[in-house]
């Protein structure tokens, strides 16, 4: 039986990976996409492993609303991202410095 | 609030009123009317003023009429406070306003043929207007601060007729000069009026002169644990006002200053009526300063110092103005010493004849100057008696009169004040009566070295100029036999009425204490002006005034290289004198260019530094500064802000955990 301490630290573990993605990514933002959902799935088996363990659904319906959440923010990202590659012929997020003071 | 019954009342706002009329048709219609017009009128209202004034002389000082002293206006009141425009005539006021006003009418006359070439014609008559109203006001003022409106309105406008001519560099810095110091005796007087208001609640004569009996005793601290007693602090700082206005040591270096101005205003602003205000305004006082023997007695030593140290400078000018307003100073020290002594009567006595005979002398002076097409200097007169007989023969009674040769108004006076010095028994008398007794000597013969040295003595005048010197017009000769005349005469008129009848001339308005009263004391030794001018000859001034008029003749007609001999004999006092003992000096080092560094100082730490560095460009550039080093943390990186983020919440965690 596989307790709710490893579901824990597979979540975290994933967490951090993508939060690592996140920061160490100084490429493409494709990667950064990616690191977004794989943040949302860890964030999503906390959710599982707490609902099974505490043998409470909420959690459960909750998942459902971050895939919703995280399919439409992964459509609107890629389209950004599509228009973000016409506008400027990279995806390099190093050059996405317009923010820069 | 015109709810006057007394039609004297508004005879003299009719006397105030029409020179003021004058001067405002002067100023504003000058250009329209034309010059003939305009001087028939504003010479005309001064003339109507001056008849009414002398029906006022007449009903209040000759038939007697009780003081008047009425509100016209209240111009403000703040609780128990009032500030009225009234007016107080009694014996003193009546007889300055006809002194006033007939010095003021001689000038206008006079005005005419001095200034007739002068693009500044109708302005200059709207001035001389315009001080007519504020003196009178001065004069006839029952407060303290309507006294102070005339005080300023003649300190004005003798500041807009010294810098008349302003295209002149040195009249603009005379008119400055006259101004800045008059400023000064003027803080004097508004401290004055602020404690008398403060002490006595009122600012009316009559009521702080009432009060003032009780206040002797009332102390103020000026300094901590450091107390004087109220009436005294007041007259001091009176007294402060009337050296500003009145040319005392050491506020008299404006005065010399002022003879920038055109002549007639010299005779009538800087001679006869605005120098004599501080003068006037200390005999008013009479009741608060006979109850504070400390103001007198420095009043004695000041006056003093004045009448003899101020008498010596003009013995080294070459100036013919700057001797006579030399001698004005001293002759003002003169009245001073005589306010000291307690004689407040020999003190307007000599402001009378004073005018006349300083008004006569620098009218004379005046004539000479046009007659020499604007040549002040002496050195380039001389034997002028022969081309100008009239204007000799006035300077000469006016010199008589000044140097107090009897039967002359000047003896009379200055007699008299000499006399009550020696009687009087005040600290500081026997000084005084040292320095008036040696100003006797010095009079004469600054005096008359300028007669000799004008009129007299071989011709030095300007080569271009000879053959074309002439006598005046008779516009300005008028005048000097209208004031030759009072010169002569008007001491031996009025010395018994002004100083030894029962009633005096100016009786209530003046008040001596009796242990005071150094004139009653004289009145023994007295048995009519014409023994008085007789007996001149049993007394040390009347010889020591030969003595300065021989003298004069000696080191200028007689014997000039004696006075070169001893101007090398004795170099450092003549420097010293040239000098004017460095009180010029001195403004001009420690306050003129002390004002100038400390405004530099300032402006260059405060302004500069403190402001512009510190606080204006220093909060710029602080905020610059700040914002340099904050947008170094704007990568706009978007991992930069994430790992912003978490490390924001790993220190929130640690925080919450671990409750750093």
């Amino acid at each position: 039986m596989v307790s709710l301490t490893e579901y824990l630290i597979v979540a975290a573990l994933l967490f951090g990976l993508g939060i690592a993605g996140i920061i160490l990514n100084r490429k493409n933002i494709i990667v950064l996409l990616m690191s977004i959902e794989l943040i949302l799935l860890s964030v999503n088996t906390n959710f599982i492993a707490f609902s099974y363990f505490l043998n409470n659904f909420v959690g459960q319906v909750f998942v459902f609303f971050v895939l919703t959440v995280a399919a439409s923010e992964a459509a609107i990202g890629l389209a950004i991202l599509v228009v973000l590659y016409r506008k400027r012929k990279s995806i390099e997020v190093q050059e996405l410095d317009a923010l820069k003071g | 609030m015109m709810n006057v019954e007394n039609p004297l009342l508004y005879i003299a706002l009719m006397i105030a009123l029409l020179p003021l009329a004058g001067a405002l048709i002067a100023g504003l219609l000058g250009k329209n009317l034309g010059r003939p017009l305009i001087n028939t009128i504003v010479v005309s209202l001064v003339g109507i003023s001056f008849l009414l004034s002398c029906y006022l002389f007449k009903v209040i000082v000759i038939n007697g009429h009780p003081t008047v002293d009425d509100s016209l206006y209240t111009w403000a009141t703040a609780g128990v406070l009032r500030f009225d425009v009234a007016f107080l005539i009694d014996r003193l006021s009546a007889t300055m306003c006809m002194i006033v006003l007939f010095i003021s009418l001689m000038v206008h006359i006079y005005t005419i043929g001095y200034m007739a070439d002068d693009p500044g014609y109708m302005r200059f008559f709207s001035y001389v207007s315009l001080f007519t109203f504020s003196m009178l006001i001065l004069v006839l003022a029952d407060n303290f601060l309507l006294l102070f409106f005339g005080w300023e309105g003649v300190g004005l406008v003798s500041y807009l007729l010294i810098g008349f001519w302003f295209n002149r560099e040195t009249a603009n810095f005379g008119s400055l000069k006259a101004f800045i110091v008059n400023r000064l005796g003027d803080i004097g007087f508004l401290l004055a009026t602020a404690a008398v208001l403060m002490f006595f609640g009122t600012l009316s004569y009559h009521d702080v002169f009432q009060q003032a009996p009780n206040a002797v005793n009332k102390m103020i601290s000026i300094f901590p644990g450091h107390e004087v007693p109220v009436i005294t602090a007041i007259c001091l700082l009176l007294f402060i006002g009337a050296m500003g206005k009145s040319a005392q040591v050491p506020l008299h270096v404006w005065l010399p200053e002022s003879m920038e101005g055109p002549t007639p205003i010299s005779a009538l602003i800087h001679a006869a009526t605005m120098v004599t205000a501080g003068i006037y305004m200390v005999a008013r006082m009479s009741p608060l300063f006979e109850y504070s023997p400390a103001a007198l007695s420095i009043i004695l030593v000041i006056g003093g110092t004045t009448a003899f140290f101020m008498g010596l400078v003009a013995i080294v000018q070459y100036d013919i103005k700057r001797v006579i307003a030399y001698s004005t100073i001293s002759q003002l020290g003169y009245m001073a010493v005589a306010l000291g002594a307690s004689a407040y009567d020999a003190a307007i006595f000599h402001l009378i004849t004073h005018a006349f005979f300083k008004a006569l002398l620098f009218l004379c002076a005046g004539s000479v100057i046009i007659a020499l097409h604007h040549e002040q200097d002496m050195r380039k007169m001389g034997g002028l008696a022969q081309y100008m007989p009239v204007t000799y023969l006035t300077f000469a009674i006016g010199a008589l009169a000044l140097c107090a040769i009897p039967p002359f108004s000047g003896f009379y006076s200055k007699d008299l004040i000499i006399d009550a010095v020696k009687m009087s028994n005040m600290p500081g008398a026997g000084y005084a009566y040292a320095c008036v007794l040696a100003g006797a000597f010095i009079t004469p013969v600054y005096t008359f070295r300028a007669l000799f040295m004008t009129f007299h003595t071989k011709e030095r005048v300007n080569p271009k100029l000879r053959g074309h010197v002439h006598e005046s017009p008779w516009v300005v000769l008028v005048p000097l036999l209208l004031l030759a005349i009072p010169s002569v005469v008007s001491g031996q008129i009025m010395v018994h009425p002004m100083i030894f009848s029962h009633t005096t001339l100016l009786g209530d308005s003046i008040f001596v204490l009796p242990e005071h009263n150094v004139l009653s004391q004289l009145s023994g030794e007295y048995h009519g002006p014409n023994m008085m001018a007789l007996e001149a000859g049993k007394t040390l001034s009347f010889w020591l005034a030969i003595a300065g008029i021989f003298t004069a003749w000696l080191f200028t007609a007689g014997v000039p290289a004696w006075s070169e001999f001893l101007k090398n004999r004795f170099k450092w006092i003549y420097a010293v004198l040239v000098r004017k003992y460095g009180f010029d000096d001195f403004n001009q080092i420690v306050f003129v260019h002390g004002t100038q560094e400390a405004g530099h100082a300032f402006y260059d730490v405060s302004d500069v530094k403190l402001i512009d560095g510190i606080c204006v460009n220093g909060s710029g550039r602080l905020i610059r500064w700040f914002a340099q080093v904050g947008r170094l943390l704007q990568t706009g990186y978007i991992y930069h802000y994430a790992l912003a983020m978490v490390l924001g919440i790993v220190v929130f965690l640690a925080w919450y955990v671990w409750g750093l």
